[in-house]
């Protein structure tokens, strides 16, 4: 990872700040602007994290995946419905009922990469086609099941669509606390405090993303996992001469690409919001593929790139926020379609490579024939 | 080991694929700190052989012994097990990798789960300081020479604790000097009890370093012979199944007015790097210019922009003395040049299209061919036909598809076609003989030859030193996109050439 294109990502994020607290200052002091955006960053760039670390397992690997958005949509349609089940049906505990529907997510991903893997590996389909029949799959199956399961005549919830049980919680990291004393009687600071702490009060999804990103950064580049799993998706004949089974390892890392798909479908409907609705994804999974390209394939490099669409979604939430003192000469800034399209844009600003190549597994998307 | 030190026998081998008998009642052994030449044309079954004793292929019929014990060979792993060890032809490494991580790949050395990079490199440092094969453990793989490449692929078997070596056209892509370099490292390591199985079809190799020489044709073994006991005609016989001539007979012949010029050319990559720097030099009618090197010192790109496919960053072209700088390469074929390109299956043919219509693709769009933007099937039929005739191309029909055809009826293909058009004036042929058997690579030589006898100017660019040397009038020399010499080709020895292309620096003669 170059520091051009860590500078190229710090300066996009600083400039999204900064409109945000340009406009926002005459309502908020800019530390609390910087810190509810930074906490939203995060939080939001969640699923491309973890879309992206999706993509850098298959990838590297070897094998293409445009299927991260069927793939998230599946898992949280599936984990979503996992957790009503394990609650209405079952009649579960809410904490457990939750927790099974993470691990229904999770599956799920596991489940549609298993049939990107068979698809690509096994009968070496080319693998844009068989990513492609991976969403297309997604958005029939999880919008004929949500209708026929909740709305039709005679469906299981007979119309009546029941309340998901919950939201995973936030956990506190007791920052307040442990610094109160440093602060003593000022007011101000102990607001800042605050303010700060709120950054790091995140979600269990939302943390686990950042944890998981430099772990398998670790694994990718410092394991026996992560040199074979780069042999493979570089030079798949090389690993085969010194006895590495290119198909198992390429089997492996799809799915547990999967699985990383599948926490980032249950980030929407498990850790987000409570409720399922058709496509909600909205074009995420192709966003994180986009910051895996930019971050290089690297698992940090991917990570940074999400925070910059996290980023700019946040401009988007904010804009709403501070909608009524948005000054006239910004008014575009009021339309939220407007801004709206900035992760878009960014997205084809960056796959231009304006700002530097970036080199894919010399492997990737070729199928592996003895 | 058993009392007659066999350390490796294949018996009764035999191999099918779709349409092919690949190997066909193989009997082979090694001897103990022998090295076994295993000689023959591509297709002869070389590397069927040696993928079955390396366990990359099953066979259908026979069985396989290591030190005299029967042994099941299922995958690489049982052979590195068993201790054979394989040098592939194209290397097995992985350019992005160090050369740490290439070696240990496959048996890496972990603590507390991260790789151990330093006990790794110790170990090879140890190796290469007891078998003289000097390396960087942490250099990146993609940043060494060839030759070095090799010898982190002979360190690689020896991290595994090889005894037996399997080398795959280990020479092809070194230097002589490289190569003398290899052939001491064999002996090194034979002296040590490393037995080496060298797969090659060059002669000249095969007698100067083999202890034994086994012979394949049509996946057959022909003979063992010991190399005291034979010579280079003999060798050649064998491989062919017919009476080869090994030299070209060439006359001497004056050149006559210049055809080519190249001034001051400089060619650049996609990242702006140079490739070529400054290199200018002129052919002659009737006179055949070799440019030697070791492949990847710029000949491709070289070939490339005199061809019209890629866009010189300055210097000038004439062909004929017109200015043809950055033409297209139709008004190139216009201007009178022949273009037999490196990569005959990518460049020179369509592998998808008839052998008649490759035999008519650079002129489809010209009477006879084409009448008022409709093909004319007839015509081209008729010119295919001749073509096929006068070429001597072995294809069932002329509506047989190229890809169809073996290597050496595909580049017969291309050398028709081009060296057929009335108005050539020059012509230039990258690597024409490239993985060719012994009776194209002839065919091929003589046709060059008549070219040049008629008159006509060539630019032949080849890794192959033979080659140059056989056919040239001239030689330059090409390293890293500069041409370090050109003399005239009765004037350097072999070795002098090998000294050029390593980059010894020469004053044009």
């Amino acid at each position: 990872m170059d520091w051009r294109r860590f500078g190229f990502i710090a300066l996009i994020i600083i400039v999204l700040f900064g409109t945000v607290i340009m406009i926002g200052q005459v309502k908020q002091p800019p530390l609390l602007i910087i810190t509810s955006m930074l906490a939203t960053t995060i939080a939001v760039a969640t699923p491309l994290a973890l879309g992206a670390l999706s993509g850098v397992y298959c990838e590297r690997a070897g094998v293409v995946n445009i299927g991260i958005e069927g793939m998230m949509l599946s898992s949280a349609f599936f984990g979503w419905l996992g957790a009503i089940y394990m609650f209405h049906v079952f009649g579960m505990d809410i904490g457990i009922s939750i927790t099974l529907g993470v691990f229904f997510a999770i599956l799920t991903g596991a489940l549609m990469a298993l049939l990107h893997a068979v698809l690509s590996i096994t009968f070496k389909v080319d693998q844009i086609i068989g990513g492609t029949v991976i969403n297309i799959l997604a958005v029939g199956l999880t919008g004929f099941l949500n209708r026929q399961l909740f709305f039709g005549a005679g469906s299981v919830f007979g119309g009546n669509v029941p309340n998901s049980p919950g939201v995973l919680p936030t956990i506190h990291i007791p920052l307040t606390e442990i610094f109160t004393p440093v602060c003593g009687v000022s007011n101000a600071c102990l607001v800042n405090l605050a303010a700060i702490n709120r950054v790091f009060d995140q979600k269990p999804i939302a943390m686990g993303a950042i944890l998981l990103v430099f772990f398998s950064h670790y694994v990718i580049f410092n394991t026996r996992w992560g040199l074979r799993t780069r042999a493979v998706g570089e030079h798949p004949k090389a690993a085969d001469t010194v006895g590495i089974d290119v198909i198992k390892m390429r089997y492996a890392n799809v799915i547990i690409g999967g699985m990383f798909a599948g926490l980032a479908g249950a980030y929407f409907t498990i850790e987000s919001v409570p409720s399922f609705e058709p496509l909600l994804t909205n074009g995420r999974g192709f966003i994180s593929l986009a910051a895996m390209i930019f971050g290089n394939w690297t698992p940090i490099g991917a990570w940074a790139a999400s925070l910059v669409f996290g980023a700019s979604q946040a401009l988007l939430i904010n804009m709403q926020i501070f909608r009524d003192v948005i000054p006239p000469q910004w008014s575009f800034l009021q339309e939220s379609y407007i801004v709206g399209l900035t992760p878009y844009i960014l997205t084809m600003f960056i796959l231009t490579g304006i700002i530097g190549k970036t080199t894919p597994p010399a492997a990737d998307g070729v199928p592996y024939e003895k | 080991m058993t009392e007659n030190n066999i350390v490796l026998e294949g018996k009764n081998l035999t191999k099918q694929f779709p349409g092919v008998l690949a190997n066909d009642n193989v009997n082979f052994d090694l001897r103990k700190g022998e090295i076994h030449a295993l000689l023959g044309e591509n297709g002869a079954g070389k590397s069927t052989l040696m993928n079955l004793l390396y366990g990359l292929y099953h066979p259908d019929k026979g069985e396989v012994m290591v030190n005299g014990n029967p042994a099941t060979i299922n995958s690489p792993n049982d052979a590195i097990a068993l201790g054979i060890g394989m040098v592939h032809q194209h290397f097995m490494l992985i350019p992005v990798f160090t050369v740490a991580e290439n070696v240990m790949l496959g048996d890496e050395t972990t603590k507390r789960g991260a790789l151990d990079r330093n006990t790794v490199a110790q170990k090879i440092n140890q190796i290469s300081s007891q078998y003289g094969l000097s390396v960087d453990p942490n250099a990146l793989v993609g940043d060494l020479p060839v030759g070095v490449q090799q010898r982190i692929e002979i360190i690689k078997a020896l991290y595994r604790e090889a005894r037996i070596l399997i080398l795959d056209e280990p020479t092809a892509v070194l230097t002589p000097q490289e190569a003398e370099d290899l052939f001491r490292i064999m002996r090194d390591l034979t002296a040590r009890g490393v037995s080496i199985i060298f797969i090659t079809h060059k002669l000249k190799e095969v007698l100067a370093v083999a202890d034994r020489i086994t012979v394949m044709r049509a996946g057959r073994v022909i003979n063992t012979v010991n190399p005291s006991e034979t010579n280079s005609a003999l060798l050649a016989n064998m491989m062919v199944g017919r009476q080869v001539i090994l030299t070209v007979n060439k006359q001497d012949r004056k050149p006559e007015e210049e055809i080519l010029r190249v001034e001051n050319f400089c060619v650049q990559d996609q990242r702006k790097l140079d490739v070529l720097h400054d290199v200018s030099f002129t052919v002659r009618s009737g006179e055949i210019l070799g440019i030697a090197g070791v492949q990847g010192n710029g000949q491709t790109e070289l070939s490339e922009a005199l061809t019209g496919l890629r866009h010189p960053s300055s210097g000038k072209v004439l062909i004929d003395g017109v200015d043809v700088t950055g033409k297209t390469p139709r008004a190139l074929t216009k201007a009178g040049l022949a273009h037999i390109p490196e990569d005959r299956q990518r460049h020179g043919l369509v592998l998808n299209y008839t052998v008649a219509d490759n035999m008519a693709l650079c002129d489809y769009y010209r009477p006879p061919f084409s009448r008022r933007g409709v093909i004319q099937q007839k015509a081209l039929d008729d010119n295919s036909r001749k073509l096929i005739a006068s070429f001597d191309v072995r294809t069932p029909s002329p509506f047989v598809n190229a890809g169809k055809l073996s290597g050496g009826n595909q580049q017969k293909v291309i050398v028709a076609r081009e060296l057929s058009r009335e108005n050539v004036k020059l012509v230039i042929a990258n690597q024409p003989t490239r993985g060719l058997d012994v009776g194209s690579i002839e065919y091929i030589h003589g046709e060059i030859i008549k070219m040049r006898d008629r008159g006509v100017a060539v630019l032949l660019i080849s890794a192959e030193l033979d080659e140059i040397m056989a056919l040239s009038d001239r030689i330059a020399v090409m390293y890293r996109g500069k041409i370090v010499a050109i003399v005239d080709a009765k004037q350097p020895t072999r070795e002098q050439l090998g000294l050029w292309m390593a980059g010894a620096h020469a004053e044009t003669a």
